[in-house]
């Protein structure tokens, strides 16, 4: 493992991000674009045992993970592209081992994502939910985990894809459920128990949680240690993942 | 410099390397010369560390490339065949972050980077984002940055890909000025006789095998004799007719009758007088390394359907 290797890597991908602004329209326009217009929508009419809140404010974590979720796939569709573009045989020859590559890209992503959903968390105010210094702070932290695990998840499935069409099916059919289903969109306490069980059972869930109790919204449930160390095992487990698929050669090394 | 031992590919049932054994000396610019899909491509990945031989092994600047492949990696610059550069960033950038992940320091890093492509000379592009250079200027770039790390043994794949002639020479100028102010190895991959005709000595790779071992001259002095080349417009009824009335081994390439022909120079006023109108020019020659690949492997150099680009 190379620091200084694993750092290059990602500054150069922060570098790519600003060089091409259509990427943050992207992925903050159309979770904003989601935001404003359910909360309009369910103005009146939303209500769920133990939830006090509009859902223009029980919306907004769900959003910020939104922004998270689809920074990380941006971020790692670049794994592709760096692969199809031949960039990536230049990073397996150079003496740095693999481990390198994965953290950079990861970090990279997180970093990224993290820098937009805060940004985004900013218009918190503007329906009425108050933002102190700790609590921007403690939500940068958890946003942090959260998007360092689904980065890692985006590179472990992007490694071996050839094409990008295939990620966006997998994103469709995987990634974007694995945020419906996790207490971004509505509350576990009103569901169906089948679907209230799905939502225990995904770590995610934990990481919107988390940010609830970052941002001192009431009623959020596990408690706030419970959620962390989901999210932390989640990034940890995600990580781990990507190192190992990374690991082994892929027909795709090689162009 | 690269000492390989009966290396063996195998992709499923097909044999990409069928025992190639060669040896690179130090300083020496050395090609690897071979039609498409003759396992050039595969040996390059094998002697880059991208992929394992299924069979025998190979050493590069003295350590084996499956169990040392890091150190095999410090020593060696690669260029490949396609594009590894990132095309949103500046030509600076892109060998700014290559020198980073090779491990050097920031001041280092920026030295080298700028000092490669003054030596490529693109010193007046490197703000320039790689999308908007020329072809030509993109494989410079390319080169410098497989020298960053100044590798003892520079090893490239088909690098006059997408060259025009200008940069071709370049290219060899290039090349040619490493190896004698700095002592840098090249290895090349080929399909372009006259390419490996510049190089110091060349391997001819056919089917896997090695066919053929030696400088350029060495290998020309097998095949012994002149080479005449007729343009005709018929070139097979023609190489037919001088068969049966010279009784000359004669035979049509690529639009152009060739004749293996000792003391060739007393053919042609025969040939001359025996075809009027019918040759437009005759081309006295020493033979060529296509006339070694043909005499070692008994086929043409462009199997079947590859040479319809080059006008066959």
């Amino acid at each position: 493992m190379s620091a200084r290797a694993a750092y290059a890597l990602l500054e150069r991908e922060l570098l790519r991000f600003f060089r091409q602004p259509n990427r943050i329209v992207g992925a903050i326009g159309q979770p904003v674009i989601f935001w404003v217009l359910l909360g309009a929508a369910f103005r009146g009419s939303f209500k769920a045992p133990g939830v006090e809140e509009t859902y223009g404010q029980f919306f907004l974590p769900g959003v910020a993970v939104m922004i998270a979720l689809f920074t990380a796939i941006f971020s790692t569709i670049s794994v592709i592209e760096d692969r199809r573009e031949g960039f990536l045989q230049g990073v397996l020859v150079a003496p740095v081992g693999r481990s390198s590559l994965v953290l950079g890209k990861i970090l990279g992503g997180t970093v990224l994502a993290v820098l937009q959903a805060t940004l985004f968390l900013l218009l918190a105010p503007t329906v009425g939910i108050g933002l102190s210094a700790t609590a921007l702070l403690g939500a940068v932290g958890v946003l942090g985990l959260i998007a360092f695990g689904l980065t890692g998840l985006g590179f472990s499935i992007a490694w071996r894809m050839d094409s990008t069409q295939g990620f966006h099916a997998i994103m469709s059919v995987f990634l974007l459920p694995l945020w419906l289903l996790s207490g971004a969109v509505f509350p576990a306490s009103g569901a169906h128990p089948a679907l209230a069980f799905v939502l225990r059972l995904n770590p995610l869930s934990y990481g919107v949680a988390a940010l609830r109790h970052a941002l001192g919204m009431g009623g959020a449930a596990p408690g706030l240690y419970a959620c962390l160390a989901v999210s932390l095992l989640f990034a940890l487990a995600m990580f781990a993942l990507a190192m190992k698929l990374a690991a082994r050669p892929a027909k795709g090394d090689l162009q | 410099m690269i000492e390989t031992e009966a290396l063996v590919h195998a992709y499923g049932g097909r044999r990409a390397l069928d025992g190639v054994t060669f040896d690179v000396k130090p300083q020496e610019i050395f090609g690897l010369l071979g039609p498409n899909g003759g396992g050039k491509t595969t040996l390059f990945r094998i002697l880059s560390t991208l992929m394992r031989p299924t069979g025998g092994r190979a050493r590069v600047v003295g350590h084996d490339t499956v169990a040392e492949a890091a150190a095999v990696r410090r020593g060696i610059g690669v260029v490949f065949q396609s594009p590894s550069l990132d095309r949103k960033l500046t030509a600076f950038e892109n060998l700014y972050y290559q020198a980073q992940i090779h491990g050097f320091t920031f001041k280092e890093t920026r030295e080298r980077a700028r000092e490669m492509l003054a030596r490529v000379g693109l010193s007046d592009r490197a703000g320039d984002v790689v999308e908007r250079l020329s072809g030509g200027m993109r494989r410079r770039v390319e080169l410098a940055k497989g020298m960053l790390h100044r590798p003892r043994l520079l090893l490239l794949d088909e690098p006059s890909t997408g060259l025009d002639p200008g940069g071709r020479r370049d290219l060899w100028t290039y090349l040619s000025a490493i190896r004698d102010a700095d002592g840098v190895t090249s290895l090349v991959t080929t399909h372009l006789m006259e390419e490996a005709e510049k190089c110091d000595r060349v391997a001819i790779l056919d089917r896997g095998k090695v066919v053929a071992l030696g400088t350029p001259a060495e290998l020309v002095a097998q095949v012994g004799g002149d080479v005449l080349t007729l343009d005709t417009r018929d070139p097979e009824p023609l190489a037919k007719e001088i068969g049966q009335r010279l009784g000359l081994a004669a035979k049509a390439i690529e639009g152009r009758v060739r004749i293996e022909q000792a003391s060739g120079h007393e053919l042609i006023p025969r040939l001359v007088q025996a075809f009027p109108g019918r040759i437009d020019a005759v081309r006295l020659g020493r033979p060529t390394l296509e006339d070694v690949f043909i005499r070692k492997t008994g086929h043409r150099f462009w199997s079947e359907g590859e040479g319809g680009a080059l006008g066959r």
